[in-house]
């Protein structure tokens, strides 16, 4: 039983932060209504960031950690700006396509600088773990679960209490008659991706300080999963994403545990098949009937 | 056909480049010189000029991507033995003096870039092939080298297969091996009799000493406890630890690289476990991926060579002046396979790479991993050294 427990914080370790890569996916998906391969490589360059800011140039932890998210968000405004906003009025398609370009782009980008060689990066959160009844929770997997829940509840109050979270909805249903309503869709947009980025930084320094090692595809693989994690809970929706990469992480472990540790990813791939077969919509996202 | 059309090509280029006096083109001259006699004639007119004969050791290793520290360390273990046989005369080969000259590719220890390299290697000209690195890479370059008929020697590919035509040897321990000697050592030695293992079933390099560990570990009277596998590129390995705390086990076996080994041990770490590790020669390296020494400490691992042996002091001090590191057992390596080489050169009396594979089992090399003798399979006779890791230093047992 206690074992079981134990499998259980370890799929919330991994969970937490598929949730938390899933938050930024969902939210780009929901407002923006593409979808950001990036998303998993702008993670990758924010754990290099912090590597840079803090261990080359000597800035302090949480500067350096608040100067992370500055340089991300800037990367995904940028990137809005110079590869999607061209594409604006093409077909999904061309947009989806560009993305995948632009995550190769970013891979690439950070092999030739920073090689292929993994580099040992030291834990800069350092919380003592804590232990319940016997039980071993790392500190910085306790650190991700509660960044990941402060995160998805200041996302959904601005998305649905804030007047440009209103604006953002808009445009999401939208955009013409968004525009027709004196919303600013091209800031809107952008402000959706800075943010999306900002969450991947978070991420990034998050997955940074569990692994400890800085690849230039760290990012590829967390960056598909989570994106199953928002696929699963329901894509466009805040918390369903949260719910998605929690329950993702715990199968995993789960399976990984008790049945065969191989399998573990084609598990997690047919429970997907399973949930969008039965709910197309994912488990917390909403049908939306077609306005004639 | 088509090949000596190819070949006569490329000696008419290098011997046209050669008029233009660049250096590096003659001793591409001699290469295609060395392989090809007929189109080579001309070009060996040109090279005449030029002190002694040179002898190409095509190299093959990782010199970038996460298994690069092995690939870089043999290439400069490989350099500094060039240097100092060239220094001290060269290879006296019958009349002809040889100097030797290393050409290493980069193979990224993949499958397919291997053949890649391989071939552009070919394509330069080699006498004999120091590679590869990687079990991995050397599976998938065997074919070809034995259909060339080259002399291939690989200084740290431990899987079976690698010596598994005739022109291939090895100077390492092969997987079993390894697996069988770990696991003597762990139940003799050490007296463990609960084990568990953490292993790549997607590697080669790491089932094969898994399988051999897990059987001879198992006749000497020990409990595997527990068997948990995960695949190549995995960072989370917290659900095979916890499985792993549920039992019983006194000590971790794995056999693994040590990105892998870095990921485990920190992680284990993490979930407050104290058990001690032991290691297969992809350890070796370690120390310089943990963030955390700690996280290693009393690990023993299998390893035949150790820079502070006060044997092995004149190529550890002429290392660190070359290139401001410490050596680990892929340079020894290196720099021994260069040195097998060089006495399957002298005892063959000739360059040409059928009278070089017959000379290798005649030969006996005294080298920094120890003295070694090779059986008419390739393989080695040597004996195992150990290493533990006490206060973040690597330590003879």
């Amino acid at each position: 039983m206690r074992n079981v427990l134990e499998q259980l914080i370890n799929g919330l370790s991994t969970g937490s932060i598929y949730a938390l890569i899933a938050l930024g996916y969902t939210m780009v998906y929901g407002i923006a209504k593409m979808i950001n391969f990036a998303h998993g490589d702008i993670i990758m360059v924010g754990a290099y960031a912090l590597y840079v800011v803090s261990l080359l140039l000597h800035i302090p932890v949480i500067p350096s950690m608040i100067l992370t998210v500055i340089i991300c968000a800037i990367l995904g405004i940028t990137v809005e700006k110079v590869a999607y906003k061209p594409l604006r009025k093409a077909p999904p398609l061309a947009v989806l396509i560009t993305a995948i370009g632009v995550s190769y782009f970013l891979q690439n980008l950070s092999l030739l600088i920073f090689k292929a060689t993994p580099i040992p990066f030291q834990s800069v959160i350092q919380v003592p773990s804590i232990s319940i009844g016997g039980l071993n929770i790392s500190g910085v997997t306790l650190v991700t679960l509660i960044i990941t829940i402060i995160s998805m509840v200041i996302l959904t109050l601005f998305i649905n209490k804030t007047k440009a979270g209103s604006a953002m909805r808009a445009v999401s249903e939208d955009k013409g008659a968004a525009e027709l309503m004196g919303i600013n869709v091209n800031r809107t947009i952008s402000m959706t991706f800075a943010i999306g980025s900002a969450l991947a930084a978070v991420a990034g320094i998050l997955y940074i300080c569990q692994y400890q090692s800085l690849r230039p595809t760290l990012g590829a693989l967390p960056g598909i999963k989570a994106f199953v994690a928002a696929v699963l809970g329901g894509i466009g929706n805040v918390p369903g994403a949260m719910l998605g990469g929690i329950v993702l992480g715990i199968i995993e472990s789960m399976s990984k545990a008790y049945i065969s540790t191989e399998l573990s990813d084609a598990i997690v791939f047919g429970v997907l098949v399973i949930v969008l077969l039965v709910k197309p919509t994912g488990l917390l996202g909403k049908r939306k009937s077609e306005k004639v | 056909m088509k090949k000596v059309v190819s070949l006569m090509l490329i000696a008419a280029m290098t011997v046209g480049l050669t008029a233009c006096g660049s250096k590096t083109e003659e001793a591409a001259s001699t290469d295609a010189a060395a392989e090809e006699t007929e189109a080579g004639e001309e070009a060996e007119g040109e090279t005449a000029a030029t002190d002694g004969e040179k002898f190409v050791i095509g190299g093959l290793g990782p010199l970038t991507g996460a298994a690069a520290s092995y690939g870089i360390s043999v290439k400069q273990g490989a350099e500094i033995a060039v240097k100092e046989i060239n220094e001290n005369g060269g290879v006296q080969v019958g009349d002809t003096t040889y100097t030797l000259e290393l050409n290493f590719a980069d193979d990224e220890a993949s499958e397919d870039k291997v053949i890649t390299a391989y071939n552009s290697l070919m394509d330069s000209g080699i006498n004999a092939l120091l590679g590869c690195v990687t079990s991995g890479a050397c599976l998938a370059v065997i074919d070809q080298t034995y259909a060339d008929g080259i002399l291939q020697i690989t200084p740290s590919g431990s899987a079976m297969g690698c010596t598994e035509y005739d022109n291939a040897f090895r100077l390492c321990f092969t997987d079993p091996l390894q697996g069988v000697t770990m696991a003597d050592y762990a139940v003799d030695e050490l007296g463990f009799t609960k084990i568990a293992i953490i292993y790549n079933n997607a590697d080669e390099y790491s089932t094969g000493i898994m399988e051999a560990f897990v059987e001879e570990a198992e006749s000497k009277g020990a409990e595997i406890v527990a068997n948990e596998a995960f695949v190549t590129d995995d960072v989370d390995f917290k659900t095979q630890l916890t499985s792993i705390k549920a039992t019983d086990a006194e000590v971790i076996f794995v056999p693994a690289y040590y990105q892998d080994a870095t990921y485990i041990t920190q992680q284990a770490k993490d979930l407050g476990m104290e058990l001690p590790f032991l290691g297969s020669d992809g350890w070796d390296g370690v120390l310089s991926t943990v963030t955390d020494p700690t996280t290693v400490e009393d690990a023993v691992f299998l390893s035949p060579f150790l820079a502070s042996d006060p044997a092995v002091a004149d190529f550890v001090s002429a290392y660190e002046e070359a290139y401001g590191a410490t050596p680990d057992q892929f340079a020894a390596d290196g720099y021994d396979t260069v040195y097998v080489i060089k006495a399957a050169m002298e005892q063959a009396g000739s360059i040409e790479s059928a009278d070089l594979i017959a000379a290798m089992t005649e030969i006996q090399v005294d080298g920094l991993t120890g003295s070694v003798k090779f059986t008419a399979d390739g393989e080695p006779e040597k004996g195992a050294k150990f290493v533990v890791i006490k206060d973040g230093e690597y330590t003879a047992k």
